[in-house]
């Protein structure tokens, strides 16, 4: 199995005939993702980059049978989207938009509720840069070569510096088998804990790099769940040692506002929790390097 | 966003929450009219800045005559209040609340936030009113009471009536005080707050309850939705580079140090400053230029980043994806041509494209060194520093 999305996965376009979501679809569709149509309310019946156009999400199920779902609808509608995928039946949702009010994440989240855990959506996002298996499937919006097919699972709140570091593995010709953006705003779909979850029970993952930042509650509670319920070696860098208290660092969500939310303080509880830290940036693939050669 | 204690005042008394009477002015005239106006026999002179303590650092005057209201107003207007929130540079003043003064009997403390663990908004109490929060943690922890709150269902009678006993309220005014609760979290949930601090919530000796100060802050993301909000911004009271940024698309936190940054991505940003810091060296600010790295945005970048005196370099660190590094280096190259740079510039682009994006810096000639990884890009910043 892959993580979340694998070369199987059906993929439809949420915002498919806009701007955005023409040339993703494009560069995923490029990449050999398999996307089967997309949706834009009012479009139905016609035809887009060759792919049938749906006005819901519900007729692009049931026409294609997709599983999973990219958002690319502005910040406004975008709760509304990945209300209608869930209840739409799809698996997997990644919202990329970047500026969903916090008041409408809550809203989502207390909407997915309804469902059991066997036929809940997993949402991904949002303001983030989605998920790669590669090789397999891409179902987001990163430069698809920087990533090597390997056995190494990513997870980062920031898409450039998640980059950044498969960018560091592929020179050391260490491969990723799935890379999650988990976005960076106070209230996302899936957390940290959430993902090393999935990480934990893939066979195609031997360890997993997770890539925080300062501010909220997520990187301490992956760290305590690791500790508790992993067997395999989970290694972190966490980005803000210069960030000031109290101000919001570009992400919406990258604010130290408590105890254990500055980058110092979230390095400790880590290494108490028995995760191996990549003292800065730009040693993420050499500390993960070190770690495999020790298994 | 934050606005001021007079607008959030008005705003919670929208939300049916009582406050003192008072007005905003402008000039020492102003306020002298204002609280004849007003009435009464002691007026309070709020000056309005964005931070709190302002108490502490002598913005906040009692006054016992209208004429002593002219003569506070007057000290206070245009001056730079320095307070433990505002940073050694301090805010101006540019406003003043004139308030009738209150018969404090006692002092509460309310505050909503977002929990972020819990993805609810918490209501936290507390009986030492006055105080910071951090204090009151610190201090009298024991005295905090929570209460998590459903965002899909709301804010319940109980749960306010269950606060409003915690805090030890008289059982005449519990209906009152879980009013006031209720109006402080329908502030919160119906306006897209991300905070909504009541310090001190009082009780009066003539047992009324009263929000004497407040404090609000909201989703940026939300005010699209929010003009009623969004008008109440006061750019004064932000650093004016940072406004400057803001209204150019722009994430940019001004700092103390001197290596000025051009980053795109907020966490890239982040670790570039780490790498900064290890190197022995200090950022003057954070700049995310946003995923992309456009051209325009670059542009602009350069353009604030230069108008800092403290910056003595400049690095540059472009991760391009699908914006290829080409066209992000064609993009700086365009930059030079319109802002001059005089100080020295190490860029450092890594992704698609990479090789053909340092070759088309080198032939452009522009004056810069040269930088592969984020550690040698950190390095070299901080030794053109040193030269």
């Amino acid at each position: 199995m892959t993580v979340l999305i694998d070369k199987n996965s059906k993929i439809i376009i949420q915002g498919f005939t806009g701007k955005m979501g023409t040339f993703h679809a494009d560069e995923m569709i490029k990449y050999g993702s398999n996307v089967v149509g997309g949706v834009t309310p009012g479009k139905g019946g016609s035809k887009h980059l060759n792919l049938p156009v749906f006005n819901t999400v519900k007729d692009a199920v049931s026409e294609t049978g997709a599983d999973a779902s990219i958002l690319f609808v502005p910040p406004a509608f975008a709760a509304d989207s990945a209300m209608e995928a869930a209840d739409a039946g799809i698996k997997t949702c990644v919202a990329i938009v970047d500026g969903i009010p916090s008041h409408d994440m809550i809203r989502i989240k207390r909407y997915m509720r309804r469902y059991t855990k066997s036929s809940k959506m997993t949402l991904v996002g949002p303001n983030c840069a989605g998920i790669i298996s590669p090789g397999k499937s891409m179902l987001g919006i990163m430069p698809g070569h920087i990533y090597k097919e390997g056995r190494i699972g990513i997870i980062s709140r920031s898409g450039t510096l998640g980059y950044e570091a498969a960018q560091q593995l592929k020179n050391l010709n260490i491969g990723v088998s799935t890379s999650v953006g988990i976005g960076g705003d106070p209230i996302n779909g899936s957390s940290f804990r959430d993902i090393i979850e999935k990480f934990e029970t893939d066979d195609e993952t031997d360890a997993i790099l997770m890539i925080g930042e300062i501010g909220g509650p997520q990187e301490v509670a992956a760290g305590e769940f690791a500790k508790e319920n992993m067997k395999k070696p989970v290694i972190a860098y966490i980005a803000g040692l210069t960030a000031p208290k109290g101000r919001v660092m570009g992400h919406a969500g990258a604010i130290v506002s408590a105890y254990g939310e500055s980058a110092i303080e979230k390095v400790e509880i880590l290494k108490e929790c028995g995760i191996t830290i990549s003292k800065n940036p730009s040693v993420m693939g050499d500390t993960v390097k070190s770690v495999l050669e020790k298994m | 966003m934050d606005i001021h204690e007079y607008q959030a005042k008005k705003i919670l008394s929208d939300f049916g929450v009582t406050i003192p009477r008072g007005g905003i002015v402008y000039s020492p005239e102003n306020a002298e009219n204002k609280a004849r106006e007003i009435g009464g026999s002691r007026w309070v002179v709020k000056a309005q800045i964005h931070s709190g303590a302002r108490g502490k650092a002598g913005g906040i005057i009692v006054c016992d005559s209208p004429l002593e209201v002219a003569q506070a107003t007057d000290k206070l207007l245009g001056k730079k209040l320095v307070t433990n929130q505002t940073g050694p540079e301090g805010k101006i003043v540019n406003r003043i609340y004139i308030e009738e003064a209150t018969d404090i009997e006692r002092e509460l403390y309310l505050g909503l936030v977002f929990d972020r663990s819990s993805e609810s908004i918490m209501v936290v109490a507390s009986t030492e009113g006055g105080m910071s929060v951090e204090e009151i943690s610190k201090e009298k922890p024991e005295t905090i009471i929570r209460s998590k709150i459903e965002v899909a269902v709301g804010m319940q009678s109980f749960q306010a009536r269950e606060l409003a006993f915690g805090l030890g309220i008289e059982p005449d005014l519990i209906r009152r005080a879980s009013e006031t609760i209720i109006g402080c979290y329908k502030a919160f949930s119906e306006l897209d707050a991300t905070m909504v601090e009541v310090n001190p919530l009082v009780i009066s000796k003539q047992k009324q309850i009263l929000a004497l100060d407040c404090k609000m802050s909201f989703d940026n993301n939300a005010m699209f939705r929010r003009n009623q909000v969004s008008e109440l911004r006061d750019k004064t009271q932000e650093d004016s580079k940072e406004v400057f940024a803001s209204d150019r698309g722009l994430n940019y936190v001004s700092l103390d140090g001197n290596i000025g940054n051009i980053i795109n991505g907020a966490g890239l940003a982040m670790a570039s400053m780490d790498m900064i810091k290890l190197a022995g060296g200090s950022p003057a600010n954070f700049l995310d230029v946003g995923g992309g790295a456009t051209p325009e945005k670059i542009v602009k970048a350069f353009k604030l980043v230069t108008m800092d005196e403290k910056v003595k370099v400049i690095l540059v660190n472009i991760f391009a994806g699908i914006n290829r590094c080409d066209w992000v280096a064609e993009g700086i190259v365009e930059a030079l041509k319109k802002i001059e740079v005089n100080v020295p510039l190490v860029i450092r682009l890594a992704g698609t494209n990479v090789e053909k994006g340092n070759q088309i810096l080198k032939e452009s000639k522009i004056n810069y060194i040269e930088a592969n990884t984020l550690e040698d890009a950190a390095n070299k910043a901080v030794a053109a520093l040193n030269k």
